[in-house]
């Protein structure tokens, strides 16, 4: 027997109730969200519980979203269940104030740099990582340079001189 | 009299170890990687990466391009095998935009796809051989991936960084002389393999180098991460071209090989038996490109004017093709609202897109999951204990691509 996305959200209903929401499909995957109290019981469900059996995660990142007051950053969890071969789009939300989320190292060992990533571009703050600093960028750097409030540079601008580039 | 001693570190002198510095440029290194590597003697007891020394900001440089201009972007990814980079980004667009590509072009595409990956495991390949101390067959072999850039070269004028293909399709059809040397590929590159197999496969000195070091369990690779013919080693049979088909994968017969231990020879075997399958793949493209008569046989991109750039002549001479150019040049085309995953079985693993758009004219979040990033992560645990100069060969036979590691 196969497993649906369908059966994927039943089961996590019924384990985490109304804390799990936002259930939707796109382009065949299922998402869904919930606390970032509780990410960690959700990945160990979907980890443990043996007709579900998330065991690969493939990716962790995060989203900042500068409109969405009280949860501008979202880490977003992809995993899939290799046997049955279906994946899952998982995420949390974390306002600005306060970056905290449970890291997921203990699960996986691949989160230990998808979360230095992460935490080097939206400085999401991962707790119990065993180590967490900057991976890509310089470690003298104090800013996280993937949220939105550090734009690249505006391409009309007029106060330029750059005759030379046809942009005169 | 004063002397002027060297002030040594507090407790250097009883130290048992040595602290040892491979990297960021060595020659061993094959790329820009930093290694600080606590040895005892020759054993390495601990190790540390560094990485991000060509970090380019890739994903932050794609939140102002119109999809297009991401697409030089992928080539710098993994670029010993950028075309599937390329249509990895192309595919991840036309399935978010529920393009459909005919036939032909998904075929064209897959013969791109596998000749960047022979060129991608060729390379890998006599990388260990070089670091094993075989010269020859690196140098042997480089001509025949010269064969593969002439057939880039032919199709979109470039050779490592291809930005082949459009959104829909190619730019261009494939001229004859790109069969012509196609052909040519197929008909003397197997003969090469075959030596270059039996220089290696099994050579004494070969095995004995590589066999039993930079092993993983099928367990623990999958917990760190690992994809491609890594993961593939180790025992499981994971391909993105099976377990969910893009651009017709479906359509060919071909199986996955893998390996037991995980190291670095079953590693080497399960890249050299990719290259047979991808051969066969492309021989069955190609033969099914062949099969396309009339006007089908002209067919090289899907019928999608808002993404796919029109004719030169067509702009000069019709209305409607000139405003659409004028639209996709200056990204003036809206994307719908949505989120996609998409994966491609690139070169050394699941190259996966994660893109967002908000309904701007640029993607809102684009996350490249690159796999030599994710299993780097293992190579201290996977070269703890042995020593140091197998730890160069699973270095090179993990086929770490700094551009990808560091997107």
């Amino acid at each position: 027997m196969s497993l649906s996305n369908e059966m994927v959200q039943e089961q996590l209903i019924a384990k985490f109730g109304d804390q799990v929401s936002q259930f939707a499909t796109s382009y065949g995957m299922l998402s869904f969200e919930s606390p970032k109290e509780i990410n960690l019981k959700v990945l160990q469900f979907l980890y443990d519980e043996p007709s579900l059996a998330f065991t690969f995660l493939t990716d962790i990142c995060a989203v900042n979203y500068p409109n969405q007051t009280g949860a501008e950053l979202v880490v977003v969890y992809h995993l899939h269940n290799l046997k049955e071969n279906i994946r899952l789009r998982y995420s949390v939300s974390t306002s600005l104030g306060n970056t905290d989320v449970y890291t997921a190292t203990k699960l996986f060992e691949s989160a230990n740099w998808m979360e230095r990533e992460t935490y080097d571009f939206f400085g999401i703050n991962f707790v119990g990582h065993p180590n967490l600093k900057r991976i890509l960028n310089v470690d003298e750097m104090d800013y996280f340079p993937l949220r939105k409030e550090f734009p690249l540079e505006d391409q009309t601008r007029i106060d330029k001189d750059d005759e030379m580039f046809g942009r005169g | 009299m004063e002397h002027n001693h060297i002030t040594l570190p507090e407790g250097s002198i009883e130290k048992t170890t040595t602290t040892l510095n491979i990297g960021p440029t060595h020659p061993a290194t094959h790329g820009v990687f930093q290694n600080i590597m606590e040895v005892d003697g020759e054993r390495i007891v601990s190790s540390d990466q560094t990485v991000g020394y060509i970090h380019r900001a890739f994903e932050k440089l794609a939140e102002r391009r119109p999809l297009y201009q991401i697409t030089p972007i992928t080539d710098r990814l993994n670029y010993c095998s950028s075309p599937i980079n390329n249509m990895g980004w192309h595919i991840t667009c036309e399935k978010f935009l529920q393009i459909e590509t005919p036939k032909r072009v998904d075929y064209l595409r897959v013969i791109i796809m596998e000749l960047a990956r022979i060129s991608d495991h060729l390379i890998c390949n006599s990388i260990v051989g070089v670091d094993t101390g075989a010269y020859t067959g690196f140098l042997y072999v480089m001509q025949y991936r010269e064969l593969i850039y002439e057939i880039y070269e032919e199709i979109c004028g470039s050779r490592l960084t291809t930005n082949i293909g459009r959104i829909g399709g190619f730019e261009r059809n494939f001229t004859n002389t790109a069969f012509t040397k196609l052909e040519k590929f197929l008909n003397e590159y197997p003969k090469v393999l075959k030596e270059f197999e039996s220089l290696f496969t099994r050579n004494r000195i070969f095995m004995e180098r590589t066999q039993g070091t930079g092993g993983i369990s099928a367990e623990r690779a999958m917990n760190y991460g690992f994809t491609g013919p890594n993961l593939r080693a180790a025992g499981v049979d994971y391909d993105v071209r099976v377990h969910q088909p893009y651009s017709s994968y479906q359509d060919f017969n071909f199986t996955v090989p893998v390996g037991t231990t995980g190291d670095n020879y079953d590693r080497f075997l399960v890249r050299n038996a990719e290259m047979w399958e991808s051969i066969s793949i492309i021989r069955q493209a190609y033969e099914k490109v062949q099969a396309f008569k009339g006007a089908e046989a002209e067919v090289y991109h899907a019928d999608v004017p808002e993404y796919y750039l029109p004719k030169k002549e067509d702009v000069y001479t019709k209305m409607e093709a000139l405003i659409w150019h004028f639209k996709i040049i200056m990204g003036e085309i809206d994307l719908p609202k949505g989120q996609i995953y998409c994966p491609v079985e690139g070169g050394n693993g699941e190259l996966g897109f994660y893109l967002i758009s908000d309904g701007g004219r640029t993607p809102f979040r684009l996350h490249f999951r690159r796999p030599c990033f994710i299993y780097y992560q293992a190579y201290p645990e996977l070269i703890k204990g042995g020593m140091l100069s197998d730890a160069v060969v699973t270095m090179s036979s993990l086929n770490l691509i700094a551009g990808e590691l560091d997107a």
